[in-house]
C-alpha cells in the first residue's frame, strides 16, 4: 500500500505546531497502525528527521498508552479497538489519512502526537481508590458480591483510562473516564465506605482539571476502546445526586 | 439544565393541550383563552394566575440559558485547539444541534409573544378575540408566519427528543436496562408536542379551522 499521511507536527508544548504531509510506500496491509508509523519514523531518522513522537507501551490494547485521533476519529474507524490493534487492511491503498494528537485544554501536548495525560492520575487521586488494611488476600467469598454486579463492575473496570472519550467528546468533557471509575468502585462492597466523597471530589477534580462538562451527546461510547457504556454516566449523576443528599 | 428544562416541557404541554381547544370551536377557544385569566379568581386578581406563570416560565427560562451558556464557555475552554479533521458527531443529529437549535426556538419564542400575546405583529389588535387572532395569523397569505412557525416547532422537537433524555440521564433516572424506553419515550413526548403545535396552523392553512 502507498499511503499519505497528513501527521501533526508540534516541537514542544510551546511550539504552535501543524501539519505536515509525508508520503509512505510499501506499507504491508497486515501491519498495525503504530508499526506503520515505526517504518516512516525509521525513514525519518534515517533521513536525519526528527521521527513522529507518539505514545505507546503494550501494543496489545490493554495499557492504554496509544491514542491518536485518526481521520477524526479517536483509535480510528474500528469499533471498539486501540490504534496499537488497529491494522492497516483497514484502510484502502492510495488513502490519505489524518493523525492528529488528543485536542483538550485538560490534555496539553508534550510533542507531536503525544500529549500529558496527568489529569486523569489528578481524578483517580481524588477518590478513584478504596481504603482497605492491607495484609494476607482476603478469603474468597469473604464478601459475596451478586454475579450482574460483579460483571457490571468488571465491565467498567476495563476502562484503560486512555481518554479517546474526551478526545471525541464536543465538551472536551472526561465524565466518561469518571463515570467508569464511579461504578466500578461503586458497585463492589468494597467501595461502599468512600462513595459519597468519592463522586463529589472526582467529579470536583474533574472540572477543576479544566474537562467540559457532559451533554449526554454519547460521543465518548462510540469511540471508547473498552466499550464503556453510556449508563456509568447516569449512575455517576445517581451517585452524586444521593451523596449532596447525604451531605445537606 | 434538566429542572429549569423540566418546568419548560411541563409548560409546553400545557401549552399544547389548550391550543388544541381550537377544534372545539372558536367560542369555546376564546372561553378558554378568558377562562386562563380568571383562574384563581376572585382570590387573584384578572390574569393574575398568568403572571405568576410568565414569572415562573421567565425564572425557568433565565436558569436555562445561564446553564447552557456554562457549558458552552466550559467546552470552548476545554477544546481550545480545533482538530484539522473532524467527523460529525456520530450521536444523533438532536444532540449536535442543541446550543443553535436552543436560540431559534428563542428567537421564536420572542416573536411568537409579540404575535399572540402583545399583538404587535398580529392582524388583529384586539386581545380578547384568541380564536380571530389564530386564524388571520396563520392564513395562505401569511403563509411565511406559518412557515417560521413550524422551522421553529421542529427545531423544538429535536431540542426536546435530546433533552428530554439528556436530562433523565442527568438527574440519573437512566440505566442499561431503562435506557432504550427513556429514549423512546423521550422521542414520544417530542413527536406529540412536535403533532400538536403543528396541527393548530396547518388547521388553519386548510381551512379546517376557520
Amino acid at each position: 500500500m502507498s499511503l499519505k499521511l497528513r501527521i501533526w507536527r508540534q516541537a514542544d508544548a510551546r511550539d504552535k505546531g501543524s501539519m505536515v504531509t509525508y508520503q509512505l510506500q510499501n506499507v504491508s496491509p497486515d501491519m498495525s497502525f503504530l508499526e506503520m508509523l515505526d517504518v516512516l519514523n525509521e525513514r525519518l531518522t534515517l533521513d536525519g528527521e526528527d521521527p513522529v513522537a507518539f505514545d505507546h507501551d503494550c501494543r496489545e490494547g490493554i495499557c492504554g498508552m496509544c491514542s491518536l485521533v485518526i481521520n477524526g476519529v479517536p483509535h480510528g474507524p474500528e469499533k471498539a479497538t486501540t490504534t496499537c490493534q488497529l491494522h492497516m487492511r483497514h484502510f484502502s491503498d492510495g488513502e490519505t489519512i489524518d493523525i492528529e494528537p488528543w485536542r483538550a485544554a485538560a490534555f496539553p501536548v508534550v510533542k507531536d502526537l503525544v500529549v500529558d495525560r496527568r489529569a486523569f492520575d489528578k481524578i483517580i487521586q481524588a477518590g478513584g481508590f478504596i481504603s482497605a488494611p492491607t495484609g494476607s488476600a482476603p478469603d474468597a467469598h469473604a464478601a459475596p458480591v451478586p454475579k450482574a454486579d460483579a460483571d457490571a463492575a468488571f465491565e467498567a473496570a476495563t476502562c484503560i483510562g486512555c481518554g479517546a472519550c474526551v478526545a471525541a467528546c464536543p465538551n472536551g468533557s472526561g465524565m466518561l473516564f469518571t463515570a467508569a471509575k464511579i461504578t466500578h468502585l461503586g458497585l463492589l462492597p468494597q467501595g461502599q465506605p468512600e462513595r459519597d466523597t468519592r463522586v463529589i471530589d472526582m467529579l470536583h477534580a474533574h472540572d477543576e482539571a479544566g474537562f467540559g462538562g457532559c451533554t449526554n451527546t454519547g460521543e465518548c461510547t462510540s469511540v471508547c476502546p473498552k466499550g464503556i457504556p453510556l449508563e456509568t454516566i447516569s449512575r455517576l449523576n445517581k451517585d452524586y445526586r444521593k451523596a449532596l443528599h447525604a451531605a445537606s | 439544565m434538566a429542572i429549569s428544562g423540566a418546568a419548560l416541557v411541563l409548560f409546553l404541554l400545557a401549552h399544547m393541550i389548550g391550543n388544541l381547544k381550537i377544534f372545539f370551536g372558536a367560542d369555546a377557544f376564546d372561553h378558554y383563552a378568558h377562562w386562563l385569566r380568571d383562574i384563581g379568581a376572585p382570590m387573584l386578581p384578572h390574569s393574575g394566575f398568568l403572571w405568576i406563570q410568565r414569572v415562573g416560565l421567565l425564572v425557568a427560562l433565565v436558569l436555562h440559558i445561564w446553564s447552557a451558556a456554562v457549558l458552552t464557555i466550559r467546552a470552548r475552554k476545554a477544546r481550545p485547539v480545533k482538530y484539522a479533521h473532524r467527523k460529525p458527531v456520530q450521536g444523533s443529529y438532536a444532540a449536535r444541534t442543541m446550543r443553535w437549535g436552543g436560540v431559534i426556538v428563542f428567537l421564536f419564542v420572542v416573536y411568537h409573544i409579540l404575535d399572540l400575546t402583545t399583538r404587535h405583529l398580529n392582524p388583529v389588535a384586539d386581545t380578547s378575540k384568541a380564536h380571530a387572532a389564530v386564524a388571520a395569523d396563520f392564513g395562505p397569505d401569511r403563509w411565511y408566519v406559518t412557515a417560521f412557525y413550524t422551522l421553529a416547532v421542529v427545531t423544538l422537537g429535536f431540542h426536546l427528543r435530546h433533552g428530554i433524555w439528556s436530562a433523565l440521564q442527568t438527574l440519573g433516572v437512566s440505566n442499561a436496562r431503562r435506557e432504550r424506553v427513556l429514549k423512546a419515550v423521550a422521542f414520544a413526548v417530542a413527536f406529540v408536542i412536535c403533532a400538536g403545535f403543528l396541527a393548530v396552523p396547518f388547521a388553519v392553512l386548510t381551512g379546517l379551522v376557520k
